[in-house]
């Protein structure tokens, strides 16, 4: 019963109306005009910008801190304790006469560590076990069952705990909060992996032959980064803010090391009769928070292939 | 007796879903969603498989394609035994079986560029070497799918659902498939565009003598590119036939039913629409007999306790229906 040529005309009345062959197409895709690239980005992507901008000069005043006009920030001056900002002291000193104003510099550099640290930890190891628990159907349950023990932990307790269990450092804080902030990552992964397994072009790619490492590192791996860069720079605002939480209530950074939570925990005491020491290092955190979050949000826009049809 | 074995030679086929529920997560019930489907497909030949949203066509394609394992059932590729392959002897026949997607815009990766898409099969099968090579190769591709060849940098995004269609077809064109599973390939177009891709299929059958598996609601485009028809109903097959036969003198009263509700592009024109009543039973639970019986405007005893089979009556032409062998009740009012 084999017909292998087409009869000349339709039987019954409904037909698709004939058209010609598709012709070749003229291009019909302008290019876009290379123009005032910089300035474009700006007027575009206006939170990224604000964000990278206040982020640079963060990261600039952390790397730079030493050229900055500091001095030791553990330097100790007992007779000159508890200076109101001056020209000398331009954040004023603490309780033990440290400089202020070096200490919140060379704070930076702790938030900085911990909160790129964990990010890039938490999310690494993250995907690594959402891809594991999106393809492998029979682990699947197991680690969800472990990811929802650990979230039902809020995750500052979590750190206490592990920081309770280990030595204060700035390693061991990276640790705590990347196991806390794991879950987070893992489950996200986990969702996108098992929405992208379902997409047609998954499929077409199991058709043509392509196997399961190649899926997972050509069709799935890139379609979960902007969701994951996304995730990160909040996982980066978060882990800052708990690293300062941790060094304030003492369950953080050794006081010998200058932390933001540390300076705010030893201002504390006093913070009705000299409000710049926990001021200061305050408002460092509150404006690095804040240009990580701008630039989460301006990256999320960002970051999807389809918003870039608006060029 | 011998004789050359067709290309697809599908028997028997079944897919059943296991429904999960209750506090332990145990099997409740099946869906069955294909249970029990035969065809085959000649070299060069155009099958369609129609029925309306939700009678299994969808899932004969992926069974075929095993992107899902067929519960029961055969799938014979040239004579070899397909359907029980384990992956890794599967793999190097996938090349000959491709597939072409329903909707243009998630069936291409929107992070890979033109070129990484259509050369991903020959990459695969390792059917060339080099960047230069696969450059060549792609590129003729393009201009088999009538593309222009710049397109190749491009993503996806920049592509209108037509273009993306095509360049759907063209990685299912890039191993050298003798069978392309079309699986609703044009139903996400507009009829102008739907019109391009339907004539661009037929012309690649000419030109490649590709086999085609159209899976469709469309009958209207089904009826301009097919040889032979098969409907489909709650995951059998009620009735196959050339398409001559089956739009001229369509056998199963769903068969008339689905023809009659085929739009005619004229104000004017009278007709007899067979307007079904009821919804289409559901798979977790299917009709006993005829599984049409619920809607069936011929209804009678015989049709709601056995089961009627494909039978021959006429050339090429197979109907499962119980009125076929009532000779009284055979000419029937004419539904188009």
């Amino acid at each position: 019963m084999s017909a292998t040529t087409l009869p000349d005309a339709p039987v019954a009345t409904a037909s698709a109306p004939h058209v010609t062959p598709a012709s070749a197409m003229p291009d019909v895709l302008p290019q876009v005009a290379p123009r005032g690239r910089v300035l474009t980005f700006i007027r575009r992507h206006p939170t990224i910008f604000a964000g990278g901008l206040l982020l640079s000069l963060v990261v600039f005043v952390a790397v730079a801190a030493p050229l900055l006009g500091t001095a030791d920030p553990t330097a100790l001056a007992p007779a000159k304790r508890t200076r109101e900002p001056s020209a000398l002291y331009w954040f004023g000193t603490d309780m033990l006469g440290r400089d202020i104003y070096s200490r919140v510099l060379y704070g930076a550099r702790v938030s900085l560590i911990v909160g790129f640290a964990v990010a890039l930890l938490a999310s690494v190891i993250g995907m690594v076990i959402g891809l594991v628990s999106g393809f492998v159907r029979w682990a699947d349950s197991v680690i969800m069952r472990v990811m929802d023990g650990l979230m039902s932990i809020p995750p500052i307790l979590l750190a206490i705990a592990l920081m309770a269990l280990t030595r204060g450092s700035v390693g061991n804080v990276v640790t705590a909060i990347t196991i806390a902030e794991i879950p987070r990552v893992s489950r996200l992964v986990r969702g996108v992996v098992l929405s992208l397994r379902e997409q047609p072009y998954v499929e077409a790619a199991v058709a043509s032959g392509t196997r399961v490492p190649m899926i997972i590192w050509r069709h799935i791996v890139p379609n979960t980064l902007a969701p994951i860069t996304v995730q990160a720079t909040y996982i980066c605002a978060s882990a800052m803010i708990t690293e300062a939480i941790l060094s304030f209530i003492g369950a953080g950074t050794p006081p010998i090391i200058p932390s933001w939570g540390n300076i705010m925990a030893e201002g504390r005491a006093l913070w009705q009769v000299k409000p710049y020491i926990v001021f200061f290092p305050a408002v460092f955190l509150s404006l690095t928070v804040l240009a990580v979050n701008l630039l989460g949000d301006g990256l999320r826009d960002a970051l999807d292939p389809r918003m870039a049809k608006r060029l | 007796m011998t004789r050359t074995p067709p290309l697809l030679e599908v028997n028997a086929l079944k897919k059943h879903f296991p429904l999960r529920g209750g506090l332990f997560g145990g099997v409740t019930g099946q869906v069955y969603a294909v249970d029990g489907v035969t065809f085959s497909i000649e070299k060069g030949e155009t099958l369609s498989l129609v029925g309306e949203s939700g009678c299994g066509k969808s899932t004969v394609g992926k069974a075929i394609l095993r992107l899902i394992d067929p519960t029961d059932g055969e799938v014979w590729l040239d004579g070899a035994r397909i359907d029980n392959l384990p992956a890794s002897q599967l793999r190097p026949l996938r090349r000959r079986i491709q597939v072409v997607f329903q909707d243009p815009f998630s069936s291409l990766n929107p992070r890979m560029r033109v070129r990484d898409i259509i050369a991903e099969p020959l990459r695969n099968f390792g059917l060339a070497d080099g960047d230069g090579e696969i450059g060549d190769r792609v590129a003729k591709l393009m201009d088999t799918v009538r593309l222009p060849r710049d397109a190749m940098r491009r993503y996806p995004h920049e592509f209108s659902g037509g273009q993306r269609q095509r360049i759907g077809i063209a990685r299912a064109l890039a191993p050298g498939a003798d069978l392309i599973i079309c699986d609703e390939a044009v139903s996400a177009l507009d009829v102008s565009v739907k019109a391009q891709i339907v004539n661009l299929l037929s012309d690649l059958q000419d030109e490649l003598g590709l086999a085609l598996l159209f899976i469709s609601h469309d009958l209207a485009i089904v009826e301009h590119l097919t040889h032979r028809v098969a409907v489909m109903y709650l995951g059998k097959i009620v009735e196959i036939a050339e398409r001559r036969a089956l739009f001229a003198n369509p056998r199963h009263p769903y068969t008339r039913a689905l023809l009659s509700a085929v739009p005619v592009p004229d104000p004017t024109a009278k007709r007899d629409r067979i307007i079904l009543t009821g919804d289409v039973p559901s798979p977790i639970n299917p009709p006993s007999g005829c599984r049409f019986h619920t809607r069936c405007p011929y209804v009678f005893d015989r049709c709601r306790t056995e089961e009627p089979v494909l039978r021959e009556v006429g050339e090429g032409q197979r109907t499962a229906c119980h009125l076929d062998e009532l000779p009284a009740l055979r000419m029937l009012p004419q539904a188009a």
